[in-house]
């Protein structure tokens, strides 16, 4: 029995390189009730699982909604594969979690690590908006990994592209740049730092010894998104939270990142499994196509 | 009228409960299917025979929504099946469910006056075979109703809601149910498992729902999606009830509880229940693989949750509980179902450590043994550890069924006042600090069953209508009352109503 009165459809859809993928989905109501700091939870498909992604950005005006997908696993593959645009995703649901304050903060460092980059540019534009001197440190493995450059560009006063490699911009993770953007304005009063735990601890130590309050935005395995489940509990401050209702922000010098990166791979040989499972059926596909 | 019945007295029925078939418990072990496969038509003859139709009807004041019970059990009796349905869905729109997950052992049937020498009727396997005969029928009460230009939003689609939900539709209001998940149901669908409330009977109650004309709309987090206060002032709703369900599973608070190992049961069953992870990988969502199975709490939860991981092939499940089995407040049913599946209980055991395994997954449960002190305040004995009962428990995976807290999202986004745990403020008609907003269920209450919530679904109905001003045949008017009393502006309070006037 199906009660969806609505569909999900994918308006418009972005290969920003063989792993990272934009999808654009019409959601007239969430466009609007949309605030930066929010996610969603996604199922591309009936016997799908649903998992949590930020939201990239929305517009009232194309009543959209953007999600910037990173190919990893093996739900996020098989969406790269079926999620073009005309087709629809099965369920979306969101906006969720308390959205970011804005604080009056006056210079701020948006630091985005990867797919990071996506979540941390409505946050840019927000303190933009505000009238705030905005820095964006934005980090990628290599140059043919990065995106929305030009986005961040017209937005923020300042950009620090960093790539691991060396191939664009400054050699070096994002706490190079983060460093770097420091030295040069001792009076940033704030820092929102948004990718992988790694990158997100990495820029909280980059900030500690200033003092400079820094916010991150934890992505923890969810089910329900509500509050009902607690498999999205974290550790802040020797506390524990929920990242669907009590986040996803949290104060980065409180987070106890170990505690994160363990509860992310909690169903590591599970989605091996599944991963295995999947790449196995795909092959067998295309060798039935091409004979 | 040539034979008219003899009078039924406690000697001349049938002395004993009609039993009911169930799977055998090591073949149930291993499938998801029902285990009761409840009445035929001839248990549900015989034990018909077995309600005295006793004047004081206690039965029917023990049932949070008063079903006429000695009423649907005569038109058993006299064939009349649809008849006793008709007089079940009078009051109690789920038969089928409730008569599957209600403690009956502490309401209806806690109190029937076969019980005081015999053992009581089997009030609830009744109750279920009508409903399902029901829904084998295709039998839905589709009353006449008098449309009423009201518009009702529900926020919730569990028990609570869908109570509300009918009595509104059947009002005459235009009614639309928000759920967040994908599918609708609450805790009867992402909670309750198969064994206990199969899929199909959530489905056939909802298709009743429709066919009176609820409208459900999934994928739809109200509170953040839109608020309460846009429903009331920009979406066109004339009064809304929420029905969220208490939601935050409360902690261990013990070292060690966030291990990987460790997971509520509320993540268990949806997991397994909603997602289907127990068909993984044919289904995507995984589960946690559990050998041996600690479950801590003693609730229908928690005998679900270890039913379930009996059921995914776990070797051994414990069940960790600080009391006694006498205060256990699962359903007897359930704790006599686990018991028999090879649950192994640990009464008076209390967690007070989870060990780790040095890789982030769990090894085994600290525990201390427990006696019971003096009464506390909720009328139980109070548990006190005992002194050097130090204990290791060992197990793989920790799943902890402790009760739940407040769900923050309705406080966190409207204005509505909430008390001191965090819970919404009503007064004893339901009705929030917020005009045309009324709540019920788990997240006034706090943890409760589903009859309960069912209860305040349908006492929170009859308050909307009346706020809405429309005519309640179960409440009727009665003229103002000497000296002002009960009136506003010298009009009648019940008459008139305060209904959002909109421009």
């Amino acid at each position: 029995m199906s009660y969806q009165p609505s569909s999900f459809e994918i308006v418009s859809r972005e290969d920003f390189s063989d792993v990272t993928y934009l999808l654009e989905v019409r959601h007239p109501l969430m466009s609007r009730a949309a605030r930066p700091g929010q996610f969603v939870i996604v199922m591309s498909h009936e016997r799908g699982e649903r998992i949590p992604l930020t939201i990239a950005d929305f517009s009232a005006e194309r009543q959209t909604i953007t999600l910037v997908i990173q190919a990893v696993g093996k739900t996020t593959k098989e969406m790269q594969q079926t999620c073009t645009a005309g087709t629809a995703l099965y369920a979306v649901v969101g906006p969720m979690g308390v959205p970011s304050a804005f604080s009056s903060a006056r210079k701020v460092l948006c630091v985005g690590g990867g797919l990071g980059v996506a979540p941390v540019f409505p946050q840019a534009r927000g303190f933009k908006e505000r009238g705030a001197y905005v820095i964006s440190v934005l980090g990628f493995r290599t140059r043919a990994l990065a995106f929305w450059l030009d986005k961040f560009a017209a937005t923020c006063d300042e950009v620090i592209l960093c790539t691991d490699d060396g191939s664009a911009g400054v050699t070096g993770n994002v706490t190079e740049g983060i460093r770097d953007a420091i030295a040069r304005h001792p009076d940033i009063d704030e820092c929102i730092a948004i990718g992988p735990p790694m990158m997100m601890r990495g820029s909280a130590e980059a900030t500690r010894p200033h003092g400079i309050k820094t916010m991150v935005s934890l992505n923890p395995l969810m089910i329900d998104g509500t509050g009902m489940c607690g498999g999205c509990r974290v550790k802040v401050g020797g506390q524990v939270k929920f990242a669907c209702v009590d986040g996803p922000d949290f104060d980065a010098h409180q987070v106890d990142f170990d505690d994160l990166t363990l509860r992310l791979h909690r169903f590591a040989s599970q989605e091996q499994v599944a991963m295995h499972r999947w790449s196995e059926a795909c092959r067998f596909k295309a060798d039935a196509l091409s004979s | 009228m040539a034979d008219k019945p003899k009078k039924k007295t406690i000697r001349t029925i049938p002395q004993a409960r009609t039993p009911v078939r169930e799977q055998d418990p090591l073949e149930r072990v291993r499938n998801f299917s029902e285990v009761s496969a409840g009445y035929r038509r001839e248990d549900a003859l015989i034990e018909a025979e077995r309600c005295l139709v006793c004047p004081d009807q206690p039965c029917v004041a023990g049932c949070p929504v008063n079903i006429n019970i000695p009423g649907f059990i005569q038109k058993i009796g006299q064939r009349d099946f649809r008849g006793a349905y008709d007089v079940i869905t009078a009051t109690n729109l789920l038969p089928a469910v409730c008569g599957r997950v209600c403690p009956q052992e502490s309401q209806c049937e806690g109190v029937c006056t076969v019980g005081d020498t015999l053992e009581p009727v089997a009030i609830g396997r009744l109750e279920r075979w009508v409903g399902d005969l029901a829904i084998q029928e295709g039998w839905a009460n589709i009353p006449h109703i008098d449309p009423a230009p009201f518009k009702v939003g529900i926020v919730g689609s569990g028990p609570a809601g869908m109570a509300c939900a009918a009595d509104m539709v059947k009002a005459g209001c235009d009614v639309t149910v928000f759920e967040a998940f994908h599918q609708p149901g609450g805790v009867l669908r992402y909670g309750i498992p198969d064994f206990r409330l199969p899929n199909e009977v959530i489905d056939a109650e909802i298709r009743n729902l429709v066919k009176l004309g609820v409208k459900f709309e999934c994928n739809t987090l109200v509170g953040r999606l839109f608020t309460i206060e846009q429903m009331l002032d920009e979406m066109g709703f004339d009064a809304v009830f929420i029905g969220t369900g208490a939601g935050y599973p409360a902690m261990l608070g013990i070292p060690g509880d966030s291990l990987n190992g460790v997971l509520s049961a509320n993540e268990l069953l949806t997991r397994c229940n909603l997602m289907r992870a127990r068909d993984f990988p044919n289904y995507d969502t995984p589960l946690p693989p559990g050998r041996r199975v600690a479950v801590v709490g003693a609730g229908n939860t928690a005998m679900d949750a270890m039913r379930v991981c009996l059921r995914l092939g776990a070797e051994r499940v414990s069940c960790i509980y600080r009391r006694s089995k006498a205060e256990c407040p699962a359903r007897a049913e359930e704790v006599h179902h686990a018991e028999q599946e090879g649950v192994e209980f640990h009464w008076l055991t209390n967690p007070v450590e989870v060990l780790g395994d040095g890789a982030g997954g769990v090894r085994g449960l600290r525990c201390v043994r427990m006696e019971l002190g003096e009464p506390d305040a909720s009328g139980r004995r109070r548990p006190v550890p005992i002194p050097g009962s130090e204990h290791e428990i060992e197990t793989d995976l920790v799943v902890f069924a402790i009760g739940t807290n407040a769900n923050p999202i309705m406080g966190q986004t409207s204005t509505l006042r909430l008390n001191a745990r965090g819970y919404i403020e009503t007064t004893d008609d339901l009705a929030t600090s917020v005009a045309g907003v009324f709540a019920g269920g788990d997240i006034v209450t706090g943890a409760a069953t589903v009859i309960e919530a069912m209860g305040a679904g349908r006492t929170a109905a009859r308050n909307m209508k009346r706020y809405l001003g429309i005519r309640d045949p179960n409440a009727p008017y009665r003229p103002a009352r000497p000296n002002g009393a009960g009136t506003l502006f010298g009009l009648d309070a019940r008459e008139h109503n305060f209904i959002r006037v909109r421009e």
